[in-house]
């Protein structure tokens, strides 16, 4: 089912079209990525959703509904620009974002003793939020945007300002929040968290949704249909003499002076490889997709270069 | 609990449980209590200690006309040369010599006091008042005229000023009080908005620069923010309001008892002296009570409270939404200056001319002043004691809360914008067209 459904959704700013009928349908329990380069307009997307700024034309549907005011309690929201009061205690400042969602002081304290005590944060709660190091400042950020369980999360650039332990931390919390029943909006530039999280994706650029569909598929479509071998040889000159009767085939040198990697562009290696045993001992065999980062370039680039 | 609500308790339990708050909270009432408290201390510590004047004097003029006071004893040394007198200063005997060269009429007089410590300004005012009077004296006599004569002339004249409407209601009025009162009420009000209306912007400001802005209003609207800030700053400003005056009272009263317990004498004479200085130096101390109920008669005291606090409210108000939407439009406070200068030019013009309407409070530059919203505030807190036709206070209200309601449709606009917005050069342009989004 269609959680947020984004119907020909335009936004202009004075100078420039942030948005130009833009449509995203965003499947219920899933992590949605939201691609693309800087200025593309995800910023202005993501704040229609939260209902900071209004769309010029266009309708953003929740569960079927108009986006309106009580869907505020149903979102949480992350922004790529963050912070918290700085003179403000770390508990006090929990509690009063999670009133200002709607939940009640008591229910607000006891949420976040629990998330407190999973992120091992538990003994910080007295204390400035100025004393704190900027990933600690993230975690507590992470805590009060999760803290009134919403449906619908949107995270911008989630895992900017953490540690790699804590950026894993963080990744699991994002699994587990998904698995519990919540849909997702993820906006990134690290494609390899894309790759890791993301079940589908948009990619924009320039108010316009340019590549929309599951990671899998994408995958899939932009296959070239690589295959990359490595082979331990006793005689360079005879693992050459097999390659050059293909055409589709690129030679390279690895770090070990007895192995060498073909790569071929086709579906069907057999042959290939029934050559290359008689030859030498086959060290590895892959199948090689192309990565969302070579995508993502590929298709801002082709974009950019038609217009 | 409601979102605005939420927002109003942030806002005033974090700035009242700022040090600095309570810093300023006291030491306002301090600050008034010495400006009241200091004078008096002063004078009954000068009583206890009486400065012993030798005297010189070679004229022989001034020999007798010197009397002893509460602050000095006048010691006549005829005869002796001011060289050893001024030994006995340097020893202590004295505290100070005053020597008078032989006089003549026409030449002016060349007296000379020599002291090892500053010399009180009051011995300083009493010798050459004595002296003046003397010389004067002494060539009235010379032109032939009595100065018993000339003192029966002196004539003081109290003139009475009885302000009259339309109906023949006649009142008299205390002018002095009434600029004292004017200059006082604008000031605070002047006071008041400059420095609330900078904790306002400060405010938007501090979370612009912490970049929590997009947090809280993914949670609020910018209008309930900015709003939820203005009031909560206000009550702020309302709460040291009523603890200064709280403290002020419990300053005064407590100085007073403990004047009276220690002092049960003095205090009478030196809170005369304090009256007298407030009311007219030339009425009678028995005449007093009567001219401060007079006074107290004279003014409207409810007509001036409650429009003191419709125009502090309704001024700080259109201030507050403007310093918001400024606020918004800059990442740090240096960079303030260039978009504040169009909101303290008013303020500024107010509180300058309000000497100007303490004068000519009826003028029709007064008049035009008090009525336009910026300056409103202002410049028709320093008319109200004077007493102000009701029409025109009305109106004058209904300006400005106007004012105030189309200004915060505007700043909202801007706000709304401006906080979202980063490490961007804006122009007048730019801002104007963001009136127009939706």
């Amino acid at each position: 089912m269609t959680k947020i459904s984004v119907n020909e959704v335009t936004k202009k700013y004075a100078d420039h079209l942030a948005l130009d009928r833009m449509c995203i349908d965003i499947p219920e329990h899933c992590i949605y990525g939201l691609l693309g380069p800087n200025g593309a307009g995800k910023t202005t997307l993501i704040r229609i959703l939260n209902q900071i700024t209004a769309p010029d034309s266009g309708q953003v549907l929740i569960g079927g509904e108009p986006l309106c005011q009580k869907h505020i309690a149903h979102i949480g929201y992350l922004p790529e620009e963050r912070g918290l009061y700085k003179k403000m205690k770390v508990g006090e400042q929990a509690i009063y974002l999670a009133e200002l969602k709607g939940i009640k002081k008591v229910e607000a304290q006891k949420r976040l003793k629990v998330w407190f005590d999973k992120f091992e944060i538990s003994g910080w709660w007295d204390k400035k939020v100025e004393e704190l190091s900027k990933g600690m400042q993230q975690k507590v950020q992470f805590i009060t945007t999760i803290i009134h369980e919403p449906d619908i999360l949107i995270f911008d650039e989630p895992f900017s300002g953490f540690d790699p332990i804590n950026a894993n931390l963080l990744k699991e919390a994002i699994l587990d929040l998904r698995d519990k029943g919540a849909t997702i909006l993820l906006s990134t530039h690290n494609m390899a968290s894309v790759e890791e999280l993301c079940d589908s994706i948009t990619l924009i650029n320039n108010g316009k949704s340019i590549l929309q569909g599951k990671v899998s598929d994408i995958k899939r479509q932009h296959d070239t249909h690589q295959r990359e071998i490595i082979v331990r040889y006793d005689d360079f000159a005879k693992v050459m003499a097999i390659a050059d009767t293909y055409n589709n085939i690129k030679v390279e040198h690895t770090d070990r002076p007895d192995e060498t990697k073909l790569t071929l562009f086709s579906e069907s290696p057999n042959e290939l490889l029934g050559q290359l045993l008689q030859v030498g001992q086959l060290v590895s065999f892959k199948e090689v997709l192309p990565s969302m980062n070579d995508i993502f370039i590929q298709e801002v680039q082709s974009k950019n270069q038609a217009s | 609990m409601n979102k605005i609500g939420l927002i109003i308790k942030r806002e005033y339990l974090t700035r009242v449980r700022k040090r600095s708050f309570l810093i300023l909270t006291f030491l306002g009432p301090i600050l008034m209590a010495a400006i009241y408290i200091i004078p008096i201390m002063l004078a009954l510590n000068a009583s206890n200690e009486k400065m012993r004047v030798a005297v010189v004097d070679e004229s022989h003029w001034f020999e007798d006309r010197f009397n002893d006071t509460k602050e000095h004893v006048f010691i006549l040394m005829p005869g002796q040369p001011i060289d050893s007198v001024k030994e006995l200063v340097k020893n202590g005997v004295f505290d100070m010599a005053l020597y008078v060269p032989p006089t003549q009429l026409n030449i002016p007089s060349n007296a000379v006091v020599y002291s090892i410590r500053q010399v009180p300004m009051e011995v300083e005012t009493y010798i050459s008042g004595v002296m003046q009077k003397e010389i004067e004296d002494q060539k009235l006599m010379a032109k032939g005229v009595d100065p018993e004569i000339v003192s029966a002339v002196k004539t003081d004249v109290n003139l009475q000023i009885m302000r009259m409407d339309e109906k023949g209601n006649e009142k008299e009025t205390f002018t002095k009080v009434q600029f004292t009162l004017g200059i006082i009420l604008s000031m605070l009000i002047y006071m008041f908005i400059m420095v609330f209306g900078g904790q306002v912007m400060n405010g938007v400001i501090e979370e612009k620069t912490n970049r929590i802005i997009e947090v809280i209003i993914s949670s609020v609207k910018p209008f309930q923010l900015m709003m939820g800030k203005i009031i909560g700053v206000s009550l702020v400003a309302l709460t040291q309001f009523v603890l200064w005056i709280l403290l002020t009272g419990v300053l005064y009263v407590g100085f007073s008892a403990y004047i009276g317990l220690s002092h049960p004498t003095e205090i009478l004479s030196s809170g005369t002296v304090m009256t007298q200085e407030i009311t007219s130096n030339d009425i009678m101390s028995n005449e007093n009570v009567q001219s401060i109920v007079q006074i107290a008669q004279s003014i409207d005291f409810g007509t001036i409270i409650v429009c003191f606090l419709v125009f502090f409210i309704l001024g700080y108000l259109l201030y507050a939404t403007l310093y918001a939407a400024i606020g918004s439009l800059v990442d740090n406070n240096t960079d303030s200056q260039q978009f504040t200068l169009p909101i303290t030019v008013p303020l500024m013009v107010a509180i300058i001319s309000s000497f100007y309407i303490v004068n000519n409070p009826d003028s029709n530059l007064s008049v035009w002043l008090s009525m336009i919203p910026f300056t409103s505030p202002i410049s028709m807190m320093v008319r109200i004691p004077f007493g102000v036709p009701i029409w025109q206070i009305v109106l004058s209200v209904v300006l400005l809360a106007g004012t105030f309601v189309l200004m915060t449709w505007v700043a909202a606009k801007i706000y709304r914008t401006g906080i979202l917005m980063y490490g961007k050069k804006l122009t007048y342009k730019e801002i104007f067209k963001w009136l127009k989004y939706k």
